[in-house]
């Protein structure tokens, strides 16, 4: 009963002091809006990247070509760029040779299942009469469709002796059909169309259609007609393309049963064998799982940061509170000496500025939670990621606002408690 | 047979700064008695006393000496939640200064003592609305403070002083802060309610008319009682 006219007198007093109320809540509002947001990003982000991590396939490791810093060991953490100005581009001389990615796979046959290699051949259009397609053209090992999980929705991949002659067949997206066949798949199929590319010409027969998924991590500002997508044509053709035999990137789909944090540094250092005497470049490999665990390792130093951030907003927020309450308490002196007069016990003054401490506490909490809902959806969106509010840090944030009502408080609605009630009724 | 003590005083002695050289007697010894029903005046100049007196009877203050029962209770021992309740119980105070409390409507404001006296809501509104319609303000009930004249204000003051039918009715200059016309009114309210409802009103002032026309003077000088002699008690 008296906590329910408590609440009643506490929205009064914040009503009838509506700006003072609200920058006294904007320190709350503040701390708490940014936890909400954070959360909600991070876990969107965390969402997403397990997502994109069970659909690349955890097990999968990456190896690459790593500039050496001077009188430097490298370190698999030091996946950043040597020092500005001394970048060296990785030479056919550097690359990973085709032997030495045979002999490893030979080597550690029990834990291979494909190679994936990639080789980018350039972007460009297709175009026949007045249609265009934008794609970007790369040479693939069979190993990539494995690793990447493509799914296929008309025709077939690569034959073997399509892969080893490098004949020039070729695998569109489905936006390749929609653009020129008219979304005619079996007209597409067996098609030959006309790919420019850096003022070269290149003609590939249609083998397969993959449904297109839109990259969940960029901005995609082009519109349907315009998105450029993926043309992929055997390794060998690609690299018959572009004059070269090595490969500077490649993917390695490991079995099941075998630890990709592991065995990616058994393969660094199996290739480390051959890069000894090479000056400028090491090689590199790195697991999907690792590379997830350092971005959700970042994401939550990030978190933590802002939440110091946010809890140093909370804390002035609360001293704001209490400065206001006392503020409140001495220009509502008289009140408090009329309500001694008629019998309130110190008890209930006491509870009536705590309650009232709570309820801007708690406002503000949850207009903070809105904000915080609000801002963090945006960011998820704007990273194409879906926006998932944490319910769990909504709560916590509503008992912590709680808290920092009782406990900022609590000094104040005692010092209104203990007034002597003749001064009080007294006081001009 | 006898009427009985509402209020029995002896030897109140009341000092301050006590044990610095600035000690001060503000009461040196007062012995007051008033039985139920009566409406009494207390008297006197600024600095006599009478304000000290009347929070020790208003039991928001404890005497130094002497021993005060306020309706067979006794003040001088209570501890100060007992002091609340009995203040909430026994006491309904009027001020020269109305306090109504600010933002609140006349209702509410009457509903006060009884929410503090724990009385539940629907009874708390009934007895509220009975309150102000014998103070005449039964159709004012939702205007807040700064609606009312000061008149209204007195009278929704007087309705929230009755509200938990207390022994005694405090009113420490309560037509002070109102012009003769308003303040005759809210004076032939007390002697309605003192008629018609049989209150104990104790009335302090510092005006010798207005005590003239309850039924006993007491009159206060330097912390002593220096006269006590029975009023016209007419109205005029």
């Amino acid at each position: 009963m008296l906590i329910y006219e408590n609440i009643r007198l506490a929205l009064f007093s914040l009503k009838a002091n509506k700006m003072r109320a609200l920058l006294t809540m904007l320190g709350i509002i503040i701390g708490i809006a940014s936890v909400i947001a954070i959360m909600t990003v991070g876990n969107s982000i965390t969402a997403y990247v397990s997502d994109t991590m069970s659909s690349m396939g955890a097990s999968n490791i990456t190896v690459g070509l790593q500039q050496k810093r001077e009188e430097e060991e490298t370190t698999r953490e030091g996946m950043s760029f040597g020092g500005p100005g001394r970048m060296k581009t990785a030479t056919e001389d550097d690359y990973f040779t085709k032997e030495m990615v045979e002999n490893y796979c030979e080597t550690y046959a029990d834990s291979i299942t494909a190679i994936s290699v990639q080789e980018n051949v350039g972007s460009g259009q297709i175009t026949e009469n007045q249609l265009y397609a934008n794609i970007s053209l790369s040479g693939v090992s069979l190993g990539y469709f494995l690793a990447n999980d493509l799914n296929l929705i008309e025709g077939r991949f690569f034959t073997e002796k399509e892969t080893n002659d490098g004949k020039m067949v070729a695998i569109v997206s489905d936006k390749v059909v929609n653009n020129m066949y008219d979304g005619n798949e079996e007209k597409a199929l067996g098609s030959i169309f006309q790919a420019n590319i850096n003022e070269k010409y290149y003609s590939c027969t249609i083998v397969g259609i993959y449904e297109y998924e839109e990259s969940a991590m960029g901005f995609s500002s082009s519109s349907e007609q315009d998105i450029t997508t993926e043309v992929y044509v055997p390794l060998k053709a690609a690299q018959s393309a572009n004059h070269s035999s090595g490969y500077s990137q490649f993917t390695v789909v490991t079995k099941t049963g075998v630890d990709p944090d592991s065995f990616a540094e058994s393969t660094e250092s199996y290739f480390n064998a051959y890069y000894r005497k090479n000056n400028n470049f090491a090689p590199s490999a790195y697991s999907m799982s690792s590379m997830v665990e350092s971005m959700t390792e970042m994401l939550s130093t990030i978190t933590l940061a802002i939440s110091i951030i946010a809890g140093i907003a909370l804390l002035v927020g609360g001293i704001g509170v209490m400065n206001i309450m006392l503020v409140s308490i001495t220009e509502r002196t008289r009140e408090i000496g009329t309500r001694k007069a008629l019998g309130a016990p110190n008890s209930s003054i006491r509870l009536q500025f705590i309650v009232e401490s709570i309820v801007i506490c708690i406002i503000g909490g949850i207009i903070g939670i809105i904000l915080g809902i609000i801002m963090g959806s945006v960011a998820a969106n704007l990273m194409d990621a879906p926006a998932t509010p944490s319910i769990s840090s909504i709560l916590i944030s509503l008992t912590f606002s709680m808290f920092i009502g009782v406990f900022f408080g609590y000094h104040p609605a005692n010092k209104a408690a203990k007034m002597d009630p003749i001064e009080a009724l007294r006081y001009e | 047979m006898e009427k009985k003590k509402v209020i029995d005083m002896k030897g109140i002695k009341k000092r301050f700064y006590i044990g610095t050289p600035n000690e001060l007697e503000v009461l040196k010894g007062i012995d007051i008695e008033v039985y139920e029903g009566e409406f009494v005046a207390i008297v006197g100049a600024s600095g006599s006393g009478k304000s000290t007196l009347m929070n020790i009877i208003g039991s928001l203050d404890r005497p130094t000496e002497g021993t005060y029962f306020l309706d067979d209770v006794n003040i001088t021992e209570a501890k100060d939640h007992q002091l609340s309740a009995i203040r909430n119980q026994k006491i309904g105070f009027v001020f020269q200064t109305y306090n109504l409390i600010a933002k609140t409507n006349a209702l509410k404001n009457v509903e006060m003592p009884m929410l503090y006296g724990k009385v539940n809501g629907k009874q708390r509104v009934e007895r509220a609305k009975e309150l102000l319609t014998i103070v005449g303000m039964e159709d004012r009930l939702k205007h807040l403070p700064e609606e009312l004249s000061g008149g209204q204000k007195q009278r929704v003051a007087i309705a929230r002083a009755m509200a938990n039918n207390p022994a005694i009715i405090l009113a420490d200059e309560p037509t002070g802060a109102l012009d003769s016309e308003t303040g005759r009114m809210v004076m032939d309210l007390f002697h309605k309610l003192h008629k018609e409802q049989g209150k104990t009103i104790i009335l302090i002032t510092h005006s010798p008319e207005l005590a003239e026309e309850t039924e006993r003077i007491i009159t206060i000088k330097d912390g002593l009682i220096t006269g006590e002699r029975k009023g016209s008690g007419k109205q005029c």
